[in-house]
């Protein structure tokens, strides 16, 4: 007769989670891509000592980012990525690169800097521009994973039909980035199945979280309930707009739903604490400016481009946000914002030659 | 007064808006249209406007009687450069619309005046017609150390070709800003836009220019450029006046011009949101214009 006490009673193990850290790359948007090599150096080492698997080092846009458009980075890329290599002792180094503006002569020189996994970034419905860079990348060795850049404007169907074009391509696993910070739960979680309905076993899916509207963590879990292996986070929130899901975050709720993620919950904590939070100018925040881009949709990295271009034509930074969501711009238009500055500039001064009476 | 003959091969979406454009000039006359298939409706719309054509490739061509005096390549790199020295040979100047690459790269406005006699020119690419006349413009004036580009065009005007190498494009344009515009360095960005209904092509250019210089001579060459290229592209505009921007540590304690330019195209028969087909496929019969106007005249 079997008792009570001889059935032992196993927790079923749940999958785990992968975190990429990206606060070295998508936080250097909020540091207007200035970070110094020993700023790099000392993030990776923690980030390394607290068991995140996978470490982004880049330009806030990618390789090759450095740019009148996007701003001039103050360390070149291949640098810092040969530094964050160099110091890394476990984790891997990950490169982002944006088709059109990155190239595979970017990728190759990363590789030889000791990069090892190449994140492939397009505009949701443009996937089919990234083929060239996967077939260089899977030829050089490298991990890959594709980015669908602000995944909220294309349907779950036309995200899965764009991820197979980049697994096909030689993707490994395909993330649905919500870039804008738009998506609320249920847009997160149909779009997470959409693509893993569609790629089944043949890669992995992952998802990109901000903050804009709060949602960043809670869109992760969701994504991982519906199958997601992958998410990304930044140490304090560190990334554009209002930032993305925080990695101390995210390691602290996965650990309390019983899911693996390898990141010690109190090193992440640590690292954010004593070594992210004293060289941060500005943390991000939900601010007026970024929750507009999350209600309309805007790319997030846009936010300090309007906030100096309205400083520069004086107009609110908030207004030219909006503007960018109604005209549909995607990731790398930032040029886009001045021209918008430009033009509501010129509609207040002929709004106020009408005041004043002048035809 | 005498046309010179011209063929276009390739009866795709750019070398039927090219024929549209060439057939509008009182200095080429597009006698043919090949192609590779029999089935091609570029051929049979070319048939429609009464021009002969052939699906029997540049084979059929070189073996006619008579010969072109210009031919436009609107086919693949690939293809070109198979091509290209059987037409030198035949004594046909080619004017190449592919990312080919083998004669030198020609921007109407800037530097044709040299290569009008070259027997092969390469048009380069649409970002890099729309905006390195305006790179040219500032470094008539001042020394440019850097200048940085970027295209954003619709979804729908973006072609397998470019979407399958769109490196390509990167590479070959920032090359041009060197070669062309005269910039120390150069670099190009290109964006895709699906957004409905489709947004017509714009482009902005960067000019990193001294810390002190004279903006006034700066813009005026900019807007005497941008009136150049309006002759051949009427919908290439302006949509402010260039910016100034105050030098900065971070741009090597130089100064920087912005112009942010929009292209709306002829809609002769592509669609006028696709700019930067317009713009290559004008430059390009600009360029058959002026070589023709060049040998009628030299035989005058």
């Amino acid at each position: 007769m079997t008792t009570v006490s001889d059935i032992v009673v196993e927790e079923p193990t749940k999958d785990s989670i992968r975190i990429t850290d990206s606060t070295l790359r998508d936080g250097s948007h909020a540091m207007a891509h200035r970070f110094s090599e020993e700023q790099v150096r000392s993030i990776v080492h923690a980030l390394d000592m607290s068991g995140v698997e996978v470490i982004e080092v880049t330009h806030g846009d990618g390789l090759g980012g450095s740019s009148f458009n996007y701003g001039f980075s103050l360390v070149d890329d291949i640098k810092l990525v040969a530094a964050a290599v160099d110091e890394a002792k476990r984790a891997r180094i990950a490169v982002l690169m944006l088709p059109g503006l990155g190239t595979v002569r970017d990728l190759k020189q990363a590789h030889a800097a000791g990069a090892s996994v190449a994140r492939i970034a397009t505009h949701c419905t443009e996937a089919d521009v990234s083929r060239q860079h996967f077939k260089a990348a899977r030829e050089l060795g490298m991990e890959t994973v594709g980015f669908l850049m602000l995944s909220h404007r294309a349907t779950p169907s036309k995200l899965a039909e764009q991820a197979r074009i980049m697994v096909d391509a030689g993707a490994e696993c395909v993330y649905v980035v919500d870039s804008a910070g738009a998506m609320i739960l249920g847009d997160a979680q149909e779009r997470v199945q959409s693509v893993i309905n569609e790629i089944g076993r043949d890669a992995q899916v992952g998802f990109h979280g901000h903050q804009n509207l709060s949602m960043g963590v809670a869109n992760s879990v969701l994504a991982y309930q519906a199958g997601a292996r992958q998410v990304d986070g930044a140490l304090l929130a560190l990334g554009a707009g209002a930032g993305n899901s925080p990695t101390e975050v995210l390691a602290a709720t996965f650990e309390k739903l019983g899911v693996p993620t390898g990141v010690d919950v109190q090193a992440a904590l640590a690292a954010a604490e004593e070594i992210v939070r004293p060289m941060v100018p500005r943390i991000p925040r939900m601010d007026r400016s970024s929750i507009v881009q999350g209600y309309a949709g805007v790319y997030s990295s846009f936010l300090l481009h309007a906030e100096r271009a309205g400083e520069r034509y004086g107009v609110p930074a908030h207004e030219i946000l909006q503007r960018v969501g109604a005209a549909g711009y995607v990731g790398g238009q930032e040029d886009m914002i001045i021209d918008i500055a430009l033009q509501i500039a010129q509609e207040r001064d002929m709004g106020d030659l009408a005041a004043a009476g002048v035809r | 007064m005498t046309k010179a003959t011209a063929a276009i091969v390739g009866p795709g979406n750019i070398g039927t808006d090219l024929l549209a454009k060439l057939q509008a000039s009182e200095n080429v006359e597009v006698r043919w249209m090949i192609g590779v298939d029999p089935e091609s409706d570029g051929l049979a719309r070319a048939r429609a406007r009464g021009v002969e054509t052939s699906h029997e490739g540049v084979d059929w061509l070189l073996a006619q009687d008579e010969l072109p005096d210009l031919v436009f390549e609107a086919t693949s790199a690939y293809a070109h450069r198979a091509n290209a020295p059987r037409f030198e040979e035949a004594g046909i100047q080619a004017i190449d619309l592919t990312p080919a690459a083998i004669g030198p790269f020609v921007c109407p406005p800037v530097n044709l005046d040299v290569n009008v006699s070259a027997m092969n020119v390469n048009m380069i690419t649409c970002g890099g017609q729309a905006t390195i006349p305006i790179v040219s413009a500032v470094s008539s004036i001042v020394p440019v150390e850097y200048a940085e580009i970027v295209a954003s065009i619709s979804s729908r005007s973006a072609g397998p070709g470019t979407r399958a190498n769109i490196d390509e494009f990167t590479e070959t344009t920032s090359r041009a800003i060197e070669v062309v515009g005269k910039a120390t360095r150069g670099k190009a960005i290109i964006i895709l836009n699906p957004v409905e209904p489709p947004m017509i092509m714009r482009d902005t250019v960067f000019c990193s220019i001294p810390a002190d210089c004279d903006h006034d001579a700066i813009a005026a060459s900019i807007h005497d450029m941008v009136a150049r290229v309006q002759e051949y592209v009427p919908g290439y505009t302006l949509r402010a006046d260039p910016q100034f921007d105050d030098p900065r540590e971070i741009w090597n304690g130089h100064a920087r011009v912005a112009v942010f330019l929009e292209v709306l195209g002829a809609g002769d028969y592509l669609p006028t949101y696709a700019g930067n087909l317009d713009i290559i496929t004008a430059a390009a019969a600009r360029v058959g214009d002026l070589m023709a106007l060049a040998k009628t005249g030299a035989t005058a």
